[in-house]
């Protein structure tokens, strides 16, 4: 592995159709660090997964993973990041060891290795125990460690997680948030998560990123961003307030889903003329 | 592809039931459908009795029904964010098309089993030489392989499960009934004749019909067609796959 920084992303912009989901993102993630790329619905975080996982092309900027470029050095990229999408996403027909398994061999582990990187994967989301059983019984916070088992077991240098936390449970959070802490401990691997839960990213991150409109609002550490904000008015400000210092007051419910509809519509209209 | 034909077989062995209810159909053609046509004698298959010669139409027509879908469930696959997954691994998209393409072949191949045991309890004289049995098993993969890409190449296109699956159904029949899997190519009319010669169903029932009840046939050349289809189809699919996924 190189010095070079895990995540050097320069000038990135991707449009839909008429719609800029992305504007000149500048970003740099050093390795190791644990970094929170924060929005509400809609502020093209999961457009920026996209492209630092070479699942979307880089449209116009540049965008380096551990020094190799996601426009020519695609398959360097894909060996070196585990990615965890936004959806709860396995084969609930299979057994938890077997969905593992399969992203073992694609990984190209080697056979006399594949059984112990296995295990080592499910032991470290604690489902050892229960990897025998189908998927499809596993509840929604096992399955999102399955999900970071499949990510963990080719070692990856660089750990990118969508919004790895929605759709459950306070509690499957935590356990969730446990598990990505402790691995970050022990592999010292670098980790990008996204999510719009502020007090999550809080506790979490080493820096984090405020994105709105596609736009890098601030980049900082938490601690930074919030002492930049202390006031007599506001003297223990909350990420959340940060958030919306930098973003204005269109942070409200109302605002951020009539937000996503037009973005939805941006993209369904996007989609029909590409 | 190894690692999707195993995914294939294991997902098999957790839900058998699969398997006996896919082999309703097929059953169901050769009993009403292969027996009812024996009797009338309307079709003249030669020295081959009727059901002899429908059996290996039916198994490459299980064999297409199963892999003609499989398009849909790769846009599944897109739409619970599973192909993004796979996308991310260092496989290339070819490896992931022709993995799913083959394990169409391995699901075929569990049913083929299946019908030619019922062909053999209705005393349908088939071989029983292992090789040529284990031969029509690779020429049944080849053919599921072939249809599947087709169907994955679809879904590149289309992107969208509900018009995938007007699509799959409306080609279904037409590539089985202008195929030689119910009649021997003789009988149809001379456009029909034409459809056959570039339905790829029809090298793979010509295959299967040499392998099983040792017609004469040219079944190297309808080996090579098959396979030169497959690899078109991986080709194809696997252009369009990352165009699905965007």
């Amino acid at each position: 592995m190189t010095s070079a920084p895990a995540i050097d992303c320069r000038h990135l912009t991707h449009r839909y159709g008429q719609f800029t989901a992305v504007d000149g993102l500048t970003l740099e993630v050093e390795a190791g660090e644990t970094m929170g790329l924060l929005g509400p619905n809609g502020a093209g975080k999961t457009t920026v997964v996209r492209v630092l996982t070479t699942l979307t092309p880089v449209q116009d900027g540049e965008v380096r993973i551990f020094g190799f470029d996601s426009r020519r050095d695609t398959l360097d990229i894909r060996q070196n990041i585990g990615y965890v999408p936004q959806q709860l996403s396995i084969e609930s027909a299979l057994t938890g060891r077997q969905n593992v398994d399969l992203f073992a061999r694609l990984y190209d582990v080697p056979r006399k290795q594949r059984r112990a990187r296995v295990d080592e994967a499910l032991e470290a989301m604690q489902l050892l125990d229960v990897a025998g059983n189908l998927a499809g019984t596993y509840s929604g916070g096992m399955v999102r460690r399955l999900e970071l088992a499949q990510a963990l077991v080719n070692r990856p240098s660089l750990l990118i997680l969508d919004e790895p936390t929605v759709g459950l449970d306070p509690i499957a959070r935590d356990g969730v948030w446990m598990q990505v802490a402790r691995m970050q401990d022990e592999f010292g691997m670098t980790v990008l998560l996204t999510t719009h839960y502020m007090e999550e990213a809080d506790a979490l991150c080493d820096r984090v990123a405020l994105m709105h409109h596609g736009v890098l609002q601030t980049v900082g550490t938490p601690t930074d961003l919030k002492a930049g904000l202390v006031s007599q008015a506001s003297p223990t400000p909350s990420l959340e307030d940060v958030f919306r210092h930098h973003a204005g007051e269109d942070l409200s419910e109302d605002a951020a889903k009539q937000g996503l509809r037009e973005i939805r519509s941006s993209r369904r209209a996007a989609r029909r003329v590409s | 592809m190894g690692a999707f034909a195993l995914v294939e077989l294991q997902k098999l062995s957790h839900d058998r039931s699969e398997l006996i209810t896919r082999m309703v159909q097929p059953a169901l053609w050769l009993l009403i459908f292969g027996q009812t046509f024996s009797r009338l004698h309307v079709i003249n298959t030669g020295d081959v009795p009727y059901l002899a010669f429908l059996a290996p139409g039916i198994i490459a027509q299980s064999a297409l029904f199963i892999s003609i879908f499989y398009g849909i469930q790769i846009v599944w696959d897109r739409d619970a964010g599973i192909l993004a997954k796979l996308m991310v691994t260092p496989a290339p998209a070819s490896a992931l098309i022709t993995g799913k393409a083959f394990a169409a072949g391995v699901r075929s191949v569990a049913q083929v089993i299946g019908v030619l045991v019922i062909a053999y309890l209705m005393g349908i004289h088939l071989t029983a030489n292992p090789l040529r049995i284990i031969a029509a098993m690779g020429v049944v993969v080849l053919g599921s392989a072939f249809f599947a890409c087709l169907s994955m190449t679809l879904a590149g296109l289309v992107r969208n499960r509900d018009r995938l699956m007007g699509i799959g159904q409306a080609i279904t029949m037409p590539l089985f009934f202008a195929s030689n899997a119910l009649y021997p190519v003789d009988v149809m009319p001379q456009w029909l004749r034409w459809m056959s010669a570039i339905n790829p169903l029809s090298y793979e029932v010509n295959a299967l019909r040499a392998l099983l009840l040792g017609t004469p046939g040219n079944t190297w050349l309808d080996i090579g067609i098959l396979l030169i289809a497959a690899i078109l189809g991986v080709a194809a699919a696997s252009a369009l796959l990352r165009r699905l996924v965007q």
